[in-house]
């Protein structure tokens, strides 16, 4: 004998990831650092823009990176180059990090370093426009790349990921002359997706524009792992 | 394919659930989920790994039910309510602003589970006066 029984639950779907990736904010916060989340499809430029950023910031900022890899340790290796400690993060058929698997980088972070001593952590995701907009992993804030190679439409195709991030590079500008895009029709788009979002125009490789972006990272970071400044200067 | 992913999570939000059903074992007849159309989740291939992924689990013979909810957003400008076309770079028809506030078409929500629950002779007790 069965009753019809029905539950209303109203739980998010994510709600496994979520509290994962609250677990880990929660581990953030106790270090008093700033965790970044940067996301891109394949090939934007993410690990070559975090090579000339944290090769600037290393002066003013501790920093570490959470390298998420589909399958090689490759850009881990190019990150390491820089000086930085890095941990990579293989994540096999999985195109995107999850909130656990950030969380088991944590762990082997935690075996190399002391994290309090950190300022910075940066996550680089797996390349992919898509997943990791719908995961968390318990950053603070998203940092979405999009090249100028990519064509004007994509934050129109995969509003999703620009509309999440908090900011938006544009990236590898030094290409336009050659190229039949507009500038400012990519970020006419990801503002009409994301109007709120910090957007800078970028070159890793001529280092157009870097010096404004560095700065943003300087700033957010002070103002997250030392309130207390603020607060006195205020 | 990140519904695969996405089925995880929702499996072990339902094992939760269950375990708030103990010592009685649910048999579940539906979940039903609301999936906006601004999520990366692709319904049709939800259902198919919700089929996949239950298969030979307490699960087993369930269904997933999906509702989508579409996109709209409110126009800054002058409070309507309109659906956001990517064509017109999701910009609001009246007034011509950027999409700003979201009303609807984020949600990844799992909304309910109908099931039963067999009737425990040893322990009358445990069974819910519902």
């Amino acid at each position: 004998m069965h009753m019809p029984l029905s539950d209303t639950l109203g739980l998010n779907l994510m709600a496994a990831n979520q509290h994962q990736a609250e677990h880990n904010r929660e581990h953030f916060e106790a270090w008093n650092l700033l965790c970044l989340n940067v996301m891109s499809s394949p090939g934007a430029g993410k690990t070559s823009l975090l090579e000339r950023t944290i090769t600037a910031l290393a002066p003013q900022l501790e920093m570490a990176v959470l390298e998420g890899d589909m399958t090689t340790q490759l850009d881990a290796q190019r990150l390491e180059a820089v000086g930085v400690p890095v941990v990579p993060i293989t994540t096999g058929r999985a195109c995107h990090l999850d909130a656990a698997m950030v969380s088991g980088g944590l762990r082997q972070l935690q075996a190399q370093l002391n994290p309090a001593d950190l300022d910075l952590l940066w996550v680089e995701n797996v390349g992919n426009l898509v997943c990791p907009a719908e995961f968390e992993v318990g950053e603070h804030l998203k940092v979405a790349l999009l090249s100028v190679t990519e064509g004007d439409d994509k934050p129109l195709k995969y509003p999703v990921m620009f509309r999440e991030a908090d900011c938006v590079l544009i990236t590898k500008v030094d290409l336009l002359p050659y190229l039949p895009v507009e500038v400012e029709r990519i970020e006419a788009h990801i503002r009409a997706v994301n109007p709120g979002a910090v957007v800078f125009q970028v070159s890793a490789s001529s280092g157009a524009g870097l010096e404004a972006w560095h700065q943003w990272v300087l700033t957010t970071t002070r103002a997250h792992t030392r309130p207390s400044v603020l607060a006195e200067v205020g | 394919m990140h519904e695969v992913d996405m089925t995880k999570c929702l499996l072990l939000s339902l094992q939760e659930w269950k375990r708030g059903q103990e010592p009685l074992t649910p048999v579940v007849a539906a979940v039903h989920l609301q999936v906006g159309d601004f999520t990366c989740v692709e319904p049709e291939a939800l259902r198919f790994t919700f089929a996949a992924a239950v298969e030979g689990t307490w699960l087993d013979g369930s269904t997933l039910e999906i509702d989508t909810v579409p996109l709209r957003a409110r126009c800054l400008g002058c409070s309507d309510v309109y659906a956001p076309d990517p064509d017109q770079a999701y910009r609001s028809p009246c007034c011509d602003r950027p999409m700003e506030e979201i009303v609807s078409g984020r949600e990844l929500r799992i909304r309910s589970v109908d099931y039963s629950l067999p009737h425990q002779t040893s322990d009358p007790a445990a069974v819910p006066s519902r």
